[in-house]
């Protein structure tokens, strides 16, 4: 009975902290062992990318940078121009392409959070927030997500 | 199965290979040697032969933990470089007769090490004994590679820490695919764990993802046993001794029950132990 209102009361463990940095230490280094995966994840954006825009190859990045509470992937691709719109079949009413005005032909850099499922009760500050940067117009490369030195 | 392995008495009946186990973590101070110590001493006093390899060049610890030390007069360089004999080498335990050591050699480096010739090294002793654990470094470099080559089952031990649960991780990747990799989470503090201060079993293997062979607790036993030199597996009285018996048992496959996570002992355990009575 005691043990039930101190399992209530007591303030959360380090623990808690301790999952979580461990959770993200290792999906970063699982990152940087996996090339392959990572250069093929890099393809594919492109591919789908330049269904509408045509990008410039040569300057995509994908790089992965470590955050306080995430892992975010950064993707840098250079957009030279606009596609003539695609011979479009008939449009799927919850997806229409992405047309906004023709970019300038610099890059406008993506960032987008991936997505974890959540392992623990996230903190409140958890909520995901797009985040967008402003980036130069080549492709910078971010260097790589240093994990803490073991 | 016992003490000596002599000259094979019918040909007709070969022995079958012994079992080749490294117990590994790539973090330093998790544990290996006492757990190679332990689970070896349990091993053997089943009846199983059982030999334990110092792969740690440079390092010699085994030796100490055995309480052996006075007895190593050759080791693994001496015999892999045909200074020594193999029978000069191993070492008889004081205690069971079918267990032996063979050390590691103090003054040289691991880099010493040919990596063939540790493979079959491990090969000659499979043939004589039934088990041969090996007690790899620390690290992930030439001594963890020498060390890891001739096994084909693997133990991992891990602490309740996020630097061991990383290296352990690491680890698992760099062991490849072998027959059957185990876990062992040692040093475990079932107070912290409740209060939600140290990392559980199940935080652990959420990672990890090995077959669970056995949880250690962080209890003085285990340091009073290695200043003296006695692996806590021979002593009948003690929990943790149990528990390495209990890991030596699902190894060989005697023992199917799961694993027991160590709890705190209870307010009426604790006052049995303070009169003297023993709780197991």
């Amino acid at each position: 009975m005691i043990d039930f209102f101190k399992k209530i009361f007591k303030p959360e463990g380090s623990s808690t902290t301790a999952r979580e940095r461990l959770r993200l230490v290792l999906l970063s280094d699982h990152l940087s062992l996996a090339p392959d995966v990572v250069e093929s994840l890099k393809l594919d954006l492109i591919a789908v990318i330049s269904k509408y825009v045509e990008v410039d190859e040569a300057a995509c990045d994908v790089t992965f940078e470590r955050q306080d509470s995430a892992i975010a992937m950064l993707a840098n691709i250079p957009i030279l121009a606009m596609k003539t719109r695609p011979p479009s079949p008939p449009p799927a009413p919850s997806a229409p392409p992405p047309a906004p005005e023709p970019p300038p032909s610099f890059g406008t850099p993506a960032t987008a959070k991936v997505a974890e499922e959540p392992a623990a009760a996230k903190p409140p500050s958890a909520p995901r927030r797009k985040r967008r940067r402003r980036r130069p117009a080549v492709a910078a490369s971010l260097g790589s997500a240093a994990p803490a030195p073991g | 199965m016992h003490d000596v392995q002599p000259e094979p008495i019918a040909a007709a009946i070969p022995k079958p290979r012994g079992r080749a186990i490294v117990i590994t973590s790539g973090k330093g101070g998790v544990g290996k040697t006492t757990t190679t110590a332990n689970i070896g001493a349990a091993l053997a006093r089943t009846g199983a032969s059982v030999v334990l390899v110092d792969a740690d060049v440079g390092l010699r610890n085994l030796d100490i933990v055995m309480g052996l030390e006075a007895r190593v007069r050759h080791h693994v360089l001496d015999v892999l470089e045909s200074r020594a004999s193999l029978d000069d080498a191993l070492v008889t335990d004081k205690r069971v007769s079918s267990l032996r050591l063979l050390a590691a050699a103090q003054t040289r480096e691991k880099d010493d090490v040919d990596t063939q010739a540790m493979h079959d090294l491990v090969n000659t002793l499979r043939e004589r004994f039934d088990y041969v654990l090996i007690d790899c470094p620390a690290g992930i470099e030439m001594g963890f590679q020498n060390a890891i080559v001739g096994a084909d089952e693997a133990i991992v031990v891990c602490t309740p820490e996020v630097s061991a649960v990383r290296d352990a991780d690491r680890v698992v990747g760099l062991l490849g695919n072998r027959e059957k990799i185990w876990l062992v989470v040692n040093r475990l503090r079932p107070a912290l764990v409740r209060k939600g201060k140290m990392l559980s079993v199940d935080d652990v293997n959420a990672i990890l993802r090995l077959p669970l062979l056995g949880v250690i607790a962080d209890e003085p036993g285990v340091i009073v046993s290695t200043n003296k030199g006695e692996p806590l597996a021979l002593d009948d009285a003690n929990p943790t001794g149990a528990a390495y018996r209990a890991i030596a048992g699902r190894i060989a496959g005697t023992d199917t029950s799961a694993p027991v996570i160590p709890t705190e002992p209870s307010a009426m355990q604790r006052l049995g132990a303070f009169f003297g009575g023993s709780a197991r």
